[in-house]
């Protein structure tokens, strides 16, 4: 049966049709999807979001050492916290195949960074495939789990955005089933102490040329002669891109299979081609191969070493120019950032966060890294997930160390991100005593990549109730005697807890308890929060002063309408969160009676 | 070669949906397609666009600039934003509904005066009251359908049975007031 489906959701199928029978992930955009749609496999599969991306490598390997194929899957940035388990398991080998998906951003979409993860293969020396479009990225899932076999390796399936997020048509199959494999003591193969790692290391170079051998000899990668000019090496989305530009006129070496990369094909192409393109998004990756084999070629050169190699950028690149516009100078069109939604219970927090002077917002990965922005500027600095804590407590040593210092930080991170390092900063903060105020935004879901369930949530990927994991509880069981649960967007409570916190000399916990303005309420919600985002709130035009207090929130649905000097609230758009009604100097905001 | 067709909006208003149907229709259609969207933190508000094309054989699945046959557009203000995307001959389609972003609401910048006139200046344009018809119908969220009726009459898809992409893609007890809203956006192109 044909479908139409995203990259995303053609890995899970591709998992599906291989046997896989284990799967595991962290949510990060633009890998979210593959878990997603690998639980609806119920009957076959057991999908879990794992606490962070070293726990989902982890937990599938651990899957493969039991016997059977596992898949995990992540974000580029997910992988440098799973790299760990990754160079090591990549000496052991697997029993069940095993497949990690490496989902990278060029042009970071959704991303703090545009690293590329092709390098993870080589450093890692695993065989590593490419996709190109849905239809591959389903067909190549099924491949990269025989490879995983053959070459006892895991197998870097390395997606990025456009291949993630891009539908085309796909052929459905059924699925191959697969036996367990009987488990086996092997400590010659799975004790990595160094007289067994030892070993294994000269098997890994031993695997590298057999993948070689592979790499020149598989039809993932190919050759399409059509003019002899100008050859075109390309992988994954830059292959689509460049047919779409060149068409027929230009030779084509197309790249799937690309750690190793095939050094015979290479010659072969490079030595009948008068000229050579390497189109490639993030790295020389290939470049630097083709350069080392001892042909010229013209890569970064002419295309931009950073952003997404689009169409547009690679005819500009080689032919001077764009297609034809219309030329519209855009100097009309008012930007359209990204903002927290109406109701958002992290805007109390950071209305109130934002007016502190001598403070350092330490922050993390989430919709509420929005915070560094206008209306609130709370937020200094963010460097990766469960970041904020540890870094706060660093800059807190040295603040300290200051004559008469004045500095305090204030590190915020959301439950999820808590739960997938937070926590292990935490553990540092309750050990070597920095007096950090720490809050935890607890908004009862994984918010920003799309509401995935996590340990906080009491419910499993694939739907099951489970034990819901009170951060008060670990909190105090860390060692924190400083601990407060409020209510977000009670901005009395927020100030006061702000007001205690930071009038200690030691290290405390806010937490903020209020769900997402998104979120589906589970029935546990319904109870606890039972009246949230019933109200409508609106403005009395004849109290209203028109100071703009209330755009100060950031909500989406206020407006501030500059002919009559008054603020209006989209009665649609409002979910009743009161934070408004809390900050209007006249009392000029009001519940709608209905 | 590969139409192009390029739906943009604003987080939230359902260019999604319109593009899953349509995209759903070109396959059983017959055609190649590929789609591109992209998700994440653009969503909570930002600006966004689905790209849907199809023909024989569909490369890319992102729209070139100054590669879109016909521009549609949920809001006027993202039409200016997206406009270098269409073809210099190329449609534009806009829903005559004004959704102000963050620097507007607060105050700090103005909305495009003339969003329509400007687009008129640049392409054919047809405005079209999608927001209103939706009320009309009962149900502001059908909007994107009536924009979606406007799609498959501007680009010439009327022969596609969409009567049946619908039944099967939108709740059952949503199908009718769907349908209608189809029709009603077909009328309006």
């Amino acid at each position: 049966m044909k479908k139409l489906m995203t990259g995303n959701e053609a890995i899970a199928r591709g998992a599906y049709e291989a046997g896989v029978r284990y799967a595991s992930a962290y949510p990060g955009t633009p890998s979210t999807e593959i878990l997603e749609n690998t639980a609806l496999y119920k009957d076959n599969i057991i999908a879990e979001w794992a606490s962070n991306e070293k726990v989902a490598l982890e937990t599938a390997i651990g899957a493969s050492m039991a016997g059977a194929r596992a898949l995990a899957a992540m974000k580029h940035v997910g992988v440098n916290v799973a790299a760990d388990p990754l160079f090591t398991f990549a000496y052991t080998g697997v029993y069940g195949g095993l497949v990690l998906v490496s989902a990278d951003e060029p042009g970071q979409h959704s991303s703090q960074n545009e690293q590329d993860n092709r390098n993870y293969a080589k450093a890692a020396k695993i065989p590593m495939l490419e996709p190109s479009d849905s239809r591959e990225a389903k067909e190549f899932t099924k491949i990269a789990f025989d490879i995983s076999e053959k070459f006892d390796a895991p197998v870097l399936l390395r997606m990025t955005t456009r291949v993630c997020h891009s539908k085309g048509i796909v052929e459905c199959n059924d699925r191959e089933e697969r036996e367990i494999i009987p488990y086996k003591k092997e400590i010659g193969k799975f004790v990595v102490v160094p007289a067994v790692a030892r070993k294994l290391r000269v098997k890994v170079e031993e695997r590298q040329k057999k993948l070689l051998e592979f790499s020149n000899t598989t039809e993932l990668n190919f050759i399409e002669w059509n003019n002899t000019r100008v050859g075109v090496i390309a992988s994954g989305i830059c292959f689509s891109y460049a047919k779409e530009v060149f068409g027929d006129t230009v030779s084509y070496l197309k790249i799937g299979f690309s750690q190793p990369l095939p050094t015979e094909k290479i010659k072969e192409f490079c030595s009948k081609v008068d000229k050579v393109y390497v189109i490639e998004e993030n790295d020389p990756y290939i470049e630097e191969q083709v350069k080392m084999l001892g042909f010229n070629c013209l890569g970064k050169d002419v295309f931009p070493s950073y952003g997404e190699m689009l169409p547009e950028v690679i005819r500009k690149s080689v032919f001077g120019e764009t297609l034809p516009t219309l030329n519209y100078d855009e100097k009309e069109v008012v930007p359209r950032p990204p903002v927290l939604c109406a109701g958002c219970p992290h805007r109390g927090l950071f209305h109130q966060l934002g007016k502190r002077k001598n403070v350092m917002v330490s922050g993390d990965i989430g919709c509420y890294s929005l915070a560094f922005a206008e209306p609130y500027n709370a937020m200094d600095q963010n460097i990766c997930m469960g970041a904020s804590i540890s870094v706060g407590h660093g800059a807190q040593k040295i603040f300290d160390t200051v004559d008469d210092n004045k500095m305090r930080v204030v590190s915020v991170l959301g439950d999820s991100t808590f739960f997938h390092t937070g926590i292990n900063s935490l553990i540092n903060v309750a050990y070597n005593r920095s007096n950090t105020v720490n809050v935890i935004l607890d908004n009862r879901i994984t918010g920003m990549t799309g509401h995935q369930e996590n340990p906080g949530s009491g419910y499993t990927l694939q739907g099951a109730k489970t034990e819901e994991l009170s951060i008060e509880t670990i909190v105090r069981a860390l060692g924190f005697k400083n601990v407060a649960v409020i209510n977000p967007n009670d901005l009395t409570a927020v100030k006061n807890a702000l007001d205690w916190a930071l009038s200690l000399d030691e290290p405390s916990v806010i937490i903020t308890r209020w769900p997402c303005a998104l979120k589906k309420f589970s029935p546990e919600d319904k109870a606890e929060f039972k009246d949230a985002f019933t109200d409508k709130f609106a403005v009395d035009k004849d109290k209203c002063i028109g100071c703009k207090a209330c755009t100060k929130t950031g909500c989406p649905a206020i407006s501030y309408n500059k002919e009559i000097k008054k603020s209006i609230i989209d009665y649609n758009s409002c979910v009743g969160c009161t934070v408004c009604s809390q900050v209007c100097p006249v009392k000029a905001i009001g519940k709608v009676e209905r | 070669m590969a139409k192009s067709i390029l739906l943009v909006g604003v987080g939230g208003q359902g260019t999604i949906l319109a593009s899953k149907l349509l995209t759903t229709g070109l396959m059983e259609a017959g055609y190649d397609v590929k789609m591109s969207e992209i998700h994440g933190m653009s969503q909570r508000g930002g600006s966004v666009s689905s790209q849907v094309r199809y023909g024989e054989k569909v490369e890319s699945p992102v729209i070139e600039l100054g590669g879109a046959d016909i521009l549609i557009s949920f809001e006027k203000m993202e039409a200016l934003r997206w406009l270098n995307y269409l073809k210099p001959d190329g449609k534009v389609v806009v829903n005559d509904l004004e959704i102000g972003s963050m620097p507007i609401l607060s105050g700090k910048a103005d909305y495009p005066k003339n969003a329509a006139e400007i687009l008129e200046g640049y392409a054919k344009t047809m405005v079209i009251s999608a927001s209103d018809e939706a009320e009309k119908l009962g149900n502001p969220k059908v909007m994107n359908i009536i924009l979606l009726g406007a799609i498959i009459k501007a680009m010439g898809l009327e022969e596609i049975n969409w009567d049946k992409i619908l039944r099967e893609n939108i709740k059952e007890k949503l199908v009718e007031i769907n349908l209608k809203a189809l029709e009603a956006g077909m009328n309006l192109v």
